[in-house]
């Protein structure tokens, strides 16, 4: 099961029209790594989320989830993933616990085993007193500590995270960002995490540079740094992006 | 994925839609209203100028309230299919509708119990519509509201396909207002809802023909003949025909790799 990556990503070009989103992107993540897919804006890290998700599909490339194709096999793969999307999308209208068991439904959790992993998840986040209060009562925040709960619930070898930092204070994106760190730590799930906010890389991550569509560099921040003969994260990202766009 | 992960899937589906119905309150009275407001002023004033022949399923001269039921019936249904299709717009602007695309189930079991979730709402309007009616002296054989129930439930789902497959379509919510000029307004007027075909047929041939091509037509029809205890076959027929059409025309708008969610050209 070890061999398995969490993640594997093969040969996956997506355009819209006549515009490459995506070309010829591989990479895997394997379980227990938390991989920081780095890019600017419009370089594809959205259109790579939502192929991963299988809201698109290409016909170019492989994409598998704890070895299920999402293509051939979706139910196995979805089954296998936690997803927090960058636009938030939680029923405001509707409890936090109610959003939960709603999601546990469709992972066809019964109520019992959903119950006890809702109170698991939101004691986990700290939320768990909250659980009666109409999502529309709770900051961005906390609304995005109970996405990752949800994420979490049914228990997925992958866990994708499109910049769910966006529009967080402080203090909030830390304990975010902590938080996740802490989670591919303690078991052997994978983190897949999109992003443009350097800050937010731990000197143990994988770095994924993804830009106008293609792979620029993919390792470790040691092997990422040498290969863009930079000393700082910062650095190397504007080596490997603003370079190629000059030229 | 057992039977039983997809019957959890379909009360949770069937959950959320009760859910935020109950908290949708206006939404109930305003699907309610519309339809009372045809049969206490629209009907009530044209008592008098619209006679009726006696025309199957009815066996005598009857008032005009009492034809327009049927079709006001028929009206709750289309407009509980449109607003399904709304808030399947508004799910998707709101991102809601990634949770329920990205679950583990096949899309096509996902969309049919989002349909039939819809359904049941309009058949619950149907019904107090229905006690109104009879309230204000509209009455049915007593047997036609329980054999009214399938019909009811065969046309809210032909609707609400319909509204399912418009969701596909509809990029951004401001884009329905040509739902309700384009599909809803010609669908309800092109029928047999507010008068008898043969009607339309002594005004114009080219319009009685539109209207016989309505499957809203036949969703009346179907409902007009249950309600009075009778099977309208061909009615059934062309009902069930359009409710494929429509279904499996939506699962192919929101299939990833066909449908109409990756020409519009970008994630959101």
């Amino acid at each position: 099961m070890s061999n398995i990556p969490a993640l594997g990503i093969n040969g996956l070009s997506y355009s819209y029209g006549p515009k490459k989103a995506l070309n010829q992107v591989s990479f895997n993540v394997s379980a227990g790594q938390c991989a920081i897919l780095l890019g600017p804006n419009g370089a594809g890290k959205s259109t790579l989320f939502s192929l991963i998700t299988h809201l698109y599909d290409s016909r170019e490339g492989h994409i598998s989830i704890a070895g299920h194709n999402i293509k051939t096999d979706p139910c196995q793969a979805l089954a296998r993933l936690g997803v927090v999307f960058q636009q938030p999308t939680l029923d405001l209208d509707l409890s936090v616990a109610q959003n939960l068991r709603y999601h546990a439904a469709l992972h066809g959790m019964g109520r019992k085993e959903a119950a006890k992993r809702i109170q698991e998840e939101l004691q986990r986040q700290g939320m768990f007193e909250r659980a009666g209060e109409k999502v529309r009562q709770l900051n961005g925040g906390h609304r995005r500590r109970v996405e990752i709960a949800r994420a979490l619930l049914h228990r997925p070898r992958l866990l994708l995270l499109d910049e769910p930092t966006v529009g967080l204070d402080v203090p909030s994106r830390k304990a975010m960002v902590d938080h996740v760190h802490e989670l591919t730590r303690a078991g052997d799930m994978a983190v897949l995490w999109a992003t443009h906010l350097i800050d937010e890389i731990h000197s143990e991550d994988r770095l994924i540079v993804l830009h106008a569509g293609c792979i620029r560099a993919s390792g470790s921040v040691p092997e990422v740094l040498e290969s863009a003969g930079a000393t700082t994260v910062g650095e190397a990202f504007e080596q490997l992006t603003l370079r190629r766009e000059a030229a | 994925m057992n039977v039983m992960h997809y019957l959890r899937a379909f009360k949770g589906i069937t959950g959320r839609e009760l859910l935020r119905f109950v908290h949708q309150r206006e939404r109930f009275i305003s699907a309610l209203v519309r339809p009372l407001m045809w049969l206490f002023i629209f009907a009530a004033g044209f008592r008098s100028t619209l006679g009726v022949a006696i025309i199957p399923p009815y066996e005598t001269y009857i008032l005009y309230e009492v034809y327009i039921t049927p079709g006001l019936l028929g009206m709750v249904q289309l407009f509980n299919g449109m607003q399904s299709s709304l808030s399947m717009v508004y799910d998707r602007e709101m991102g809601s509708m990634k949770t329920l695309l990205t679950s583990p189930l096949p899309r096509w079991y996902l969309l049919t119990c989002k349909l039939l979730a819809g359904v049941m709402v309009s058949v619950v309007q149907a019904y107090v519509f229905l006690l109104i009616a009879w309230l204000y002296g509209i009455e049915a054989p007593p047997m036609g509201y329980l054999t009214v129930l399938p019909a009811l439930l065969l046309s809210g789902l032909m609707l609400g396909a319909l509204g399912l497959l418009l969701s596909s379509f509809i990029k951004q919510l401001e884009n329905f207002a040509g739902v309700m000029n384009f599909v809803i307004f010609p669908m309800f007027f092109l029928s047999s809802a507010l008068y008898p075909l043969w009607k339309i047929q002594e005004s114009s041939v080219l319009l009685y023909r539109l209207s016989q091509y309505n499957p809203f037509t036949h969703a009346v029809e179907l409902i007009r003949f249950a309600l009075y205890e009778q099977f309208n076959v061909q009615d059934c027929l062309i009902t069930l025909g359009a409710l494929a059409f429509f279904l499996a025309a939506a699962v192919i708008g929101y299939n990833p790799s066909k449908g109409m969610m990756q020409r519009k050209g970008g994630p959101n």
